[in-house]
């Protein structure tokens, strides 16, 4: 089993006749993605590599159901596809846009909730459950995707979608496979966060390790730790956390407003200390990975 | 952006709210003019996009013109926080009997805008005990009774109370209508008459909604400007960058070491970034590089980076590519250095790109000698390596 998309998943792509929608299209299918139905008002009746084109989700869904939707629209129309999607009944929304106006993201995830929906993103690079299905465009071309993930056990949660394919590569290449790797997004608010998807993993029989890649600011690593030494969890956890190098040049911030929601948190260090403290293995060097990955598996096993 | 407080005034008195009568002046002189002509004592402000002005003496309050001349002199010879003094807000010292902390800004647990309020205003505010925090999930409904809810917790009463929970309302409004990140009026003082004025201001718009706020922008140019503090390194790659289209290659930032970096995407180039560090290299630059970025804008890059005084090495790092093609990168690094007279074999200290087209760029680089590493090894394998 994986979390979140399986080879059964139907996929429709928003936006699928960009220039980069097209590019992974293709890609996906040839990695044996099921896209079945894509949206470009304005173009219904064309294919792209055989998959047909609908105005609006409504016709899309319509003549191809499906549970998933990528959406790779310019970042003024994401908030409108979204609530499309939404109100069209789809409860996995991939957004792969970036630079989404902070408004328009807040809104559409306050219709995600209203919907019982989950959205990945936005500025994420996807899902993939490896020689099942991809749900965005991590890893590239397809060859290249089987070169660096592998079917297995890991589950990686990833704030830095180029950095989840370094991560599956050093894993493969270490013979550790993935059971599904998600790139939640850059950004400072995005739909799902590690404690969101952990109890996913915790509820897949196939996942017997996580491994989570973190970056300065926001409090995603710190809302973890607090979950977890709440809720201790079947699972052993490893991080990474980059950028370490930024605590000595935190920029003064701007206004008090910032300080009060966030406190003192958010800072490389402060994270790895909350994570530390909450049982995760926190990784000093990115390449130590697979090796506290092993030793996990080891002492679970 | 970080919007001065003069041009975040002139914003807010627009949307109806009260602030102080007050001038921009750039010298001694035009300070004492701007006092005489308000006729009253006044409180004289450096314009800098930064918090703690205070705190660095950048408020000076003066009762006569002669003494604003003064104080806009010491003034104009200050740096706070990095920024040198440049503008001078003079305007009326309002005199009041309450102040309170009114702020918007995003909440990224809650995933929702929120409005904080506190009867205690002033330098130390998130220090304070009893700050009132309110999610504010609709611009629309709900805001004039959000406005309501925070003026009668912080305690007031009668007109001051209905001044107060208009001017939060439309504080509320305002924050949605120019996409801002943060509103925050710091303090917000209630004067003898029951009017509320903005005392200070910290406005920060969303980048990323830029496109939908043209006009806004346009009237904000002191503001632009101090946002664009680029040194020339910066200011010439991000030229590189705006000239081609093909690819990323931004944010470049000088380090002032010996070591140049060519390294990205972006998670990719934090982690290298720590791992030169903690192997005591001396990095002169940080930078992100990604989205295919064409063999003239590599090229550019390793020509900029090499031609900073000191640098005398270039490592060429990026995570597993996947739209990056490996091939295009050693192609442009190669032309950079050999058009600047170089060795690739002396200057590159490690090219480690794996990836789509990477036994294509492996070739190029093979003939000259480079040394390369691939998937096998990790990223900081690679910097100790070098180290």
């Amino acid at each position: 089993m994986t979390i979140l998309a399986d080879a059964e998943t139907r996929i429709l792509v928003q936006g699928i006749t960009g220039r980069e929608a097209s590019t992974f299209t293709l890609e996906s299918l040839r990695y044996g993605a099921r896209i079945v139905a894509g949206v470009t008002p304005g173009k219904a009746g064309q294919q792209v590599h055989g998959v047909p084109v609908f105005d609006t989700v409504a016709q899309a869904l319509q003549a191809q159901p499906c549970q998933a939707t990528i959406i790779s629209v310019p970042a003024p129309f994401v908030h409108e596809a979204a609530c499309e999607a939404l109100k069209h009944g789809l409860k996995l929304l991939v957004i792969v846009t970036e630079r989404v106006p902070r408004a328009d993201v807040v809104a559409v995830l306050a219709q995600a909730t209203a919907h019982g929906a989950r959205v990945i993103g936005p500025n994420s690079l996807g899902i993939i459950s490896p020689h099942l299905t991809r749900i965005g465009m991590c890893g590239g071309a397809a060859d290249a995707v089987h070169k660096a993930y592998s079917p297995g056990s890991v589950g990686i949660i990833s704030r830095s979608g180029g950095m989840m394919t370094e991560i599956a590569n050093m894993l493969t290449q270490a013979g550790i496979g993935q059971s599904t790797c998600v790139s939640v997004g850059g950004d400072a608010i995005v739909g799902t966060a590690f404690v969101d998807l952990l109890p996913l993993y915790e509820a897949d029989p196939q996942t017997l390790a996580l491994v989570c890649f973190c970056e300065p600011g926001g409090l995603f690593e710190e809302r973890l730790a607090e979950h977890l030494r709440a809720n201790p969890s079947r699972l052993p956890t490893i991080a990474f956390v980059a950028g370490r190098f930024t605590d000595k040049l935190q920029g003064v911030r701007f206004g008090h407003a910032g300080a009060i929601v966030e406190g003192a948190r958010g800072s490389p260090s402060g994270k790895v200390t909350a994570l530390r403290e909450a049982g995760v293995r926190v990784a000093g060097k990115l390449g130590h990975i697979p090796r506290l990955v092993k030793e996990a598996l080891a002492s679970e096993a | 952006m970080k919007v001065l407080e003069f041009e975040a005034k002139a914003l807010l008195r627009e949307q109806g709210l009260k602030v102080p009568q007050g001038e921009l002046a750039a010298s001694a002189q035009e300070a004492a003019n701007i006092a005489r002509d308000l006729g009253r004592p006044v409180v004289i402000k450096a314009q800098v996009p930064t918090t703690g002005r205070m705190k660095a003496g950048g408020m000076r309050f003066a009762d006569t013109p002669a003494e604003a001349a003064v104080m806009a002199s010491e003034l104009l010879s200050l740096e706070i926080k990095g920024f040198p003094v440049r503008t001078l807000l003079v305007e009326e010292n309002i005199s009041h009997v309450a102040e309170v902390f009114v702020g918007v800004t995003y909440d990224s647990v809650a995933r929702t805008a929120i409005l904080l309020a506190s009867r205690s205003g002033g330098t130390d505010v998130e220090s304070g005990e009893r700050i009132m925090r309110r999610p504010v999930s609709d611009f629309k409904a709900g805001v004039d009774q959000a406005g309501r809810e925070a003026a009668s917790e912080l305690g007031f009463e009668g007109q001051a109370f209905l001044n107060l929970s208009a001017a939060v309302a439309r504080l509320i409004q305002s924050f949605a209508q120019w996409d801002a990140l943060l509103l925050e009026i710091n303090p917000l003082v209630l004067e003898a008459s029951g009017q509320w004025c903005v005392a200070d201001v910290h406005l920060e718009l969303d980048p990323d909604a830029a496109y939908r706020h043209a006009a806004l922008l346009a009237r904000l140019p002191l503001s632009a400007r101090e946002a664009d503090r680029r040194t020339d390194f910066e200011r010439q790659a991000a030229k590189i960058d705006s000239t081609d289209h093909r690819g990323v290659a931004g944010r470049l930032v000088p380090f002032g070491g010996n070591l140049g970096l060519l390294i990205g995407g972006g998670g990719a180039s934090l982690t290298i970034m720590d791992a030169v560090f903690d192997t005591g290299l001396k990095p002169a630059n940080y930078c992100e590089i990604g989205g295919n970025p064409s063999v003239w804008k590599i090229k550019e890059l390793t020509k900029l980076i090499l031609s900073q005084p000191g640098v005398d090495q270039l490592a060429v790092i990026m995570n597993v590519v996947s739209n990056t093609r490996a091939d295009l990168v050693a192609r442009g690094v190669i032309k950079g250095v050999v058009e600047l007279g170089l060795r690739p074999s002396d200057v590159i200290s490690a090219f480690r790109v794996p990836g789509s087209w990477e036994a294509e760029g492996q070739d190029i680089l093979r003939h000259y000698r480079v040394r390369f590493y691939g998937r096998e090894t990790s990223i900081d394998q690679v910097v100790e390596a070098i180290a």
